[in-house]
């Protein structure tokens, strides 16, 4: 086992009998959310830190599964002595609903059906993950998390749980993300979309009662997002124009970084297993966060009400989410003369850089992390 | 940034005397938050620090100061905050190291009812005497840097600052003019602008807006 890592973890599962009624007009009767947690607990209930996943992220956060050499997305940042230190924090991942990897989502069953819900499944929005995230938090016991973090999608949950629920937590921790997706990060979803439900393996999202998965669009749509994860800057360096053996002027993998795409995509569609209908239903959950709409398209407004203190942290060469537009959050906060930091980060990662160890960025959480923590101390 | 340390404690303690309790305060080039943190603990001021230097913004985040990370020369600071958002906008030591020292005043005097700015004088006698005599750029503890390497691109005497204060319609509230020791001696009094190290300045709107 490796060190500093929170080790062998098992995932629980929490089952919620209320029914969700989403902000598409679905109905979800009953549902389970899968989740993890690490670290313990306090008495007091006050060292709790949700973690929320991104597009393709999921409950096992941190530590490893008996046999499985990978360790959950974000180990980097989460284990003893590490930023999110779980010899201090009550750490919980959880599976968003919709998902494929236990939380209730298109390939498990409807109760009305008896058949997966495949396409059926709701609409998920991000409002919908929080109002669901918070029946985890009160099955936990926990009345108020020490902070909700998260990147990418999952920056985009946390403040959410600002704005929606805004006693029920301290802190947000916002990586990486925007406070709504630009027409360009729409198109890209959508390009991803169209990729996988042009596979004529897609059956109409029908898939699994025909017996077959579109793995190929669902590599293609793979293969579209690291795209866009990555700066032009990283594949320069990493790929450049270098060749797997030399031109033979045909359509076969040449490039490295042709040979890199496949690769990923492949990985994501046939090993990893990923539920296409998840996939198209993330991209959703991207297209409509837009929390300002609630409040006439005013993202100030949208704050007025939050309590929670921000750290919000972007990465240089992040051309999906970039530093202009976490810069639109701590506007609308500073507007509200809320307690709000804000560090921007120089990486030449791209988007991907908010999973990826990098000294300032470890130095800036370790040193909000450790505020929390301090916060936690002097309540106890 | 800058050779802050030794100036810190004094010339902080100052500053601190011109802030009324409970004030909102932005602080410019905020370093590693001690002066902010300080406002917050004793003077019950809330508020921001502003920091470009990666270090300085992990340090106030350890200082439990709220700081923005931003380049001040490629950002106004009207992006960030509206009119009249602070009673006092700070900035001590850098006034000299931005692109545009006059253009950055107007916007201080826009989104704070007041500022305190804090610069070296150009014009304190050991400078004039390093480049009457030794025919070279003065190089001194409070300016410690070589012509070629030094973040410091506008210098300035008090007069030179006090004529643009003048120009641009900004009343001085209040001034004091120390050594590096932050004390003022008669002379300083006298002849502050040969004798005076370090300038502090309150200044604000001749006709608020």
């Amino acid at each position: 086992m490796k060190e500093n890592s929170v080790g062998l973890v098992t995932p629980k599962i929490c089952h919620v009998d209320t029914p969700l009624h989403t902000v598409s007009g679905g109905v979800i009767p009953q549902y389970d959310l899968v989740y993890e947690t690490y670290g313990q607990l306090n008495a007091a209930g006050t060292n709790a830190i949700l973690i929320c996943h991104a597009l393709s992220g999921n409950h096992h956060v941190a530590g490893y599964y008996a046999g499985d050499e990978k360790p959950g997305w974000w180990e980097a940042y989460v284990g003893p002595g590490k930023p999110i230190d779980t010899n201090r924090f009550f750490v919980v991942g959880v599976n968003n609903l919709g998902g494929c990897h236990g939380s209730t989502g298109p390939t498990s069953i409807n109760p009305a059906t008896n058949k997966p819900w495949g396409p059926d499944f709701p609409i998920m929005t991000v409002k919908d993950w929080v109002v669901s995230q918070d029946k985890l938090r009160q099955h936990l016991g926990i009345a108020q998390w020490a902070a909700v973090i998260g990147g990418s999608l999952g920056g985009m949950q946390a403040l959410q749980w600002a704005i929606d629920l805004p006693d029920r937590l301290r802190h947000a921790v916002v990586i990486a993300a925007a406070p709504k997706l630009s027409a360009q990060n729409i198109a890209f979803n959508e390009v991803a979309r169209q990729a996988i439900m042009s596979d004529p393996d897609f059956h109409n999202g029908r898939y699994l009662e025909h017996g077959v998965t579109p793995k190929r669009g669902l590599a293609l749509a793979r293969m579209l997002g690291h795209l866009t994860y990555l700066s032009d800057d990283l594949m320069g360096k990493k790929f450049g124009r270098e060749l797997r053996d030399k031109l033979k002027y045909s359509f076969d993998v040449e490039f490295q970084v042709e040979s890199y795409l496949r690769y990923q995509g492949e990985k994501f569609a046939t090993k990893q297993k990923f539920d296409a209908n998840t996939y198209l239903l993330m991209t959703k959950a991207l297209d409509y966060f837009d929390p300002a709409a609630d409040y006439d398209h005013d993202l100030s407004r949208a704050m007025a009400h939050v309590q929670a203190k921000f750290m919000v942290i972007s990465f240089t060469s992040d051309w999906r989410f970039s530093p202009e537009r976490s810069e639109e959050i701590v506007r609308a906060l500073l507007d509200n003369d809320k307690d709000v930091s804000y560090a921007e980060i120089e990486s030449q990662h791209g988007h991907d850089a908010f999973l990826l160890p990098n000294p300032f960025y470890e130095g800036v959480f370790n040193a909000y992390l450790q505020r929390i923590w301090q916060e936690v101390t002097a309540d106890a | 940034m800058l050779n802050r340390q030794r100036l810190l404690s004094p010339e902080f303690k100052l500053i601190s005397s011109w802030i009324e309790p409970g004030s909102r305060v932005l602080d410019l080039g905020c370093g590693d938050g001690t002066l902010l943190a300080h406002l917050q603990e004793s003077r019950r001021c809330s508020g921001y620090g502003m920091e470009l230097d990666p270090n300085l913004v992990i340090a106030s985040i350890e200082n439990g100061i709220n700081v923005i990370q931003a380049n001040l020369n490629k950002k106004s600071l009207l992006d960030y905050f509206d009119e009249d958002s602070f009673d006092y906008v700070i900035m001590t030591q850098a006034l000299q190291v931005v692109d545009r020292p006059d253009l950055l005043l107007d916007e201080m005097l826009t989104i704070g009812k007041q500022s305190i700015v804090t610069f070296p004088n150009f014009g304190f006698w050991k400078n004039r005497i390093q480049l009457m005599f030794t025919g070279r750029m003065p190089e001194t503890d409070v300016l410690p840097y070589h012509w070629y390497d030094t973040p410091n691109i506008h210098l300035c005497t008090f007069k030179d600052f006090e004529s643009l204060c003048a120009e641009k319609g900004i009343a001085v509230v209040r001034r004091a003019v120390v050594n590096q020791q932050h004390e003022t001696t008669l002379g300083m009094k006298l002849l502050p602008n040969l004798l005076g190290e370090i300038a502090l300045y309150q200044i604000q709107r001749k006709h608020p807006k």
